[in-house]
């Protein structure tokens, strides 16, 4: 076991590509940390370079106190789970199982009461003897988890485990996988480009884009105090609603109608160097059905329902605002995010996604009466993306 | 007339076309000499003399002996130093990668008969000439080419990751290759030995001129030397014989690793 420290870990390609631009991150002994971000964020290559199958370009990289930029992989002590799983296909579940202990020289019968009770942990038991062909999606990942498990290294370190389930398993082996790091407390890596799987697991999550850290944090600051454009957008499940706005005569001009400024946006725009035309965010959540939430602080708008989607515990309402005005200020934070969704193959999302309480009454094609909380709304500078309600925050607190 | 009778017929008649001309040979080998030129599909005389004929001539056993340990030690270096080129070429990227695999594409390509008189010539002033050396570096000259074509496709298809898993692991690079990757290139590696070895094993045009005694003749070559047991005996039964005989270790090679090359051996390592 051992804490593993990136310092300006840097990781270029010959043909001058930066995979990962000098990144920084301490990762403590026994934490379980998540690399998020879309494909090509340089999350994989990161772990390459933890695990050693990448070389580090320049900076240091440290595991337990000790620098290990030059150390082949076998002399890290780090186990890794791969995306395909990569069993041996000619060996059995036992001999993946104690191929490492195997190469490790280490005694016979020892050799068979881990792999016994690795198989035990991961209800394995009953298929020690097959082969990896002869087995299920789930069986096989576990036997890639038993395989890492065995010989109790320093760290794991596990690339996209979960991607080639379906989604039901997925869900539980997710369970698994967390029972199975706190039981153990074996630092570990995960990379993901599932957001849910990220905010579900780590104990911190690392939100990554082109090479560089956007993000360090537990997933409910990542959730709740988003630093950028980007990690807004990326974190949470539906997206944050983004709606351009512009600063006119103290009040904030919007699709939605004009907001009056609270005291905590107020703060935030008073500021000299703040810009007119700004990005307004918000999660579903912070929208309510009128109705039941009359006397309450906030604004009121009304807008026609596109959608309802009734999930039981709530309602999904999609909304027909135009959240593409004439003049949206263009952003790249917010066109990336709309590419890693597959908006390019998509008709251009337009319109406000709510969660609302399962009490409205909002039908389709009707118009609603909504609510929105004016104290959880983001506000994002469209240029360069920082989070500018954050840094108020900051500052304030 | 449907499509799959059209083809059905015509993959008869290729097998036909193939395998009448084999079938006379055998069916020659069993006529005694009177009844040789007879015309008969199926000998109206059964006889085993002359399988006794050429098992009774030392000409004949000493070239197989040769033709046999030619080819076995021409297949096994060529398929070891085959498997290591080919597995460099398939994952690493080093200088003169391109240029390795050109020249030996350049050697399979090149006419063999262009080199038979320099190679005479070198092998007279090497002292290699009528050795088994001096066919087998012939051999493994021109086999290397295959084998790595071969290997290097095979290499190509196991998954990357086994590698880098073994090596999370704990394995070395050559334990990595020695403990995962070459069980798994084995139907690769058995396929390729049966293309050498038959390469090696139907050679006449460097078995003929590079040898001059049965000290290295090999079988191809002794067959063309039979005469019979006298002059004024017709061999042709003998010669038939022989080339049966000849047949069969390869039938006997591809039937034996046949059963190794089991399709979809890496099923399974990877999600498929």
């Amino acid at each position: 076991m051992a804490d593993i420290v990136l310092d300006k870990v840097t990781k270029s390609y010959p043909d001058g590509t930066v995979a990962v631009h000098g990144i920084d991150l301490e990762i403590a002994d026994g934490e379980f940390i998540i690399l998020v971000g879309p494909s090509g964020c340089g999350k994989s290559t990161t772990l390459n370079m933890i695990a050693g199958l990448e070389d580090i370009t320049s900076g240091e990289l440290r595991i337990g106190g000790q620098r290990v930029n030059d150390k082949a992989p076998k002399d890290r002590d780090i186990a890794m789970v791969f995306q395909s799983y990569a069993l041996y296909p000619n060996m059995t579940v036992r001999e993946n199982m104690a191929f490492p202990l195997r190469l490790a020289k280490m005694d016979k019968q020892l050799i068979n009461q881990k792999v016994e009770e690795a198989a035990r942990v991961l209800e394995l038991t009953s298929y020690l003897d097959r082969k990896p062909a002869n087995l299920s999606g789930g069986q096989r990942q576990r036997v890639a988890m038993g395989r890492a498990i065995v010989r109790s290294p320093k760290a794991f370190l596990m690339d996209e485990p979960l991607s080639n389930l379906d989604a039901k398993l997925r869900v539980q082996m997710r369970t698994q996988v967390s029972r199975l790091q706190k039981q153990l407390g074996t630092t570990t890596v995960y990379v993901t480009h599932d957001q849910t799987e990220a905010m579900t697991l780590g104990d911190r999550v690392v939100v990554m884009r082109a090479g560089y850290i956007q993000q360090v944090g537990d997933p409910q600051t990542l959730y709740d105090s988003p630093v950028n454009l980007f990690v807004a957008g990326f974190i949470g499940s539906p997206a944050m609603n983004f709606l351009p706005v512009t600063l006119e005569s103290g009040l904030l001009r919007s699709p939605l109608g004009d907001l009056p400024l609270s005291d905590r946006l107020g703060s935030v725009l008073s500021a000299a160097d703040a810009p007119r035309k700004l990005i307004m965010g918000i999660r579903p959540e912070h929208f309510e059905d009128a109705r039941l939430v009359e006397g309450t602080d906030g604004f009121t708008f009304t807008a026609p329902v596109d959608l309802v989607e009734s999930m039981g515990s709530d309602k999904y309402v999609y909304l027909n605002v135009d959240t593409r005005g004439g003049d949206t200020p263009a952003s790249t934070d917010l066109a990336e995010l709309a590419a890693d969704a597959g908006g390019a193959d998509l008709p251009e999302q337009n319109g406000l996604v709510t969660r609302l309480s399962a009490e409205s009454r909002v039908r389709e094609g009707a118009d609603a009466r909504v609510w929105l909380n004016l104290d959880k709304v983001h506000l994002f500078d469209p240029s360069t993306g920082t989070n500018l309600t954050l840094r108020e925050e900051v500052a304030a607190g | 007339m449907n499509a799959k009778l059209k083809w059905g017929l015509l993959d008869a008649i290729v097998v036909v076309f193939a395998l009448v001309p084999v079938l006379w040979i055998v069916s020659l080998s069993f006529k005694t000499t009177a009844t040789l030129t007879d015309g008969n599909f199926i000998p109206r005389d059964w006889t085993l003399e002359n399988y006794r004929t050429i098992f009774q001539t030392d000409q004949f056993v000493r070239a197989l002996v040769n033709s046999i340990g030619i080819a076995l030690i021409s297949t096994v270096i060529a398929v070891v130093l085959g498997t290591m080129a080919a597995y460099a070429i398939s994952r690493l990227d080093f200088p003169g990668k391109s240029l390795l695999v050109g020249v030996s594409l350049l050697i399979a390509m090149f006419p063999q008969v262009s080199l038979v008189s320099p190679l005479f010539d070198i092998e007279r002033q090497a002292g290699l000439f009528d050795t088994w050396p001096g066919l087998i570096l012939p051999y493994i000259t021109f086999a290397l080419p295959l084998a790595i074509y071969t290997l290097s496709a095979f290499f190509k298809q196991i998954p990357w990751d086994l590698e880098k898993a073994a090596k999370m692991d704990g394995a070395t690079q050559a334990e990595a290759f020695r403990k995962v990757i070459a069980p798994l290139a084995a139907p690769g590696v058995f396929t390729t030995a049966i293309l050498v070895f038959i390469f090696c094993w139907n050679d006449f045009l460097f078995a003929i001129s590079l040898t001059s005694t049965e000290q290295s003749r090999t079988v191809p070559v002794a067959l063309s030397f039979f005469t019979g047991a006298s002059q004024f005996e017709d061999p042709t039964g003998a010669i038939s014989a022989a080339a049966v005989v000849i047949t069969i270790p390869i039938i006997l090679f591809v039937l034996f690793f046949q059963k190794r090359i089991v399709a979809g051996l890496t099923s399974g390592a990877v999600k498929g």
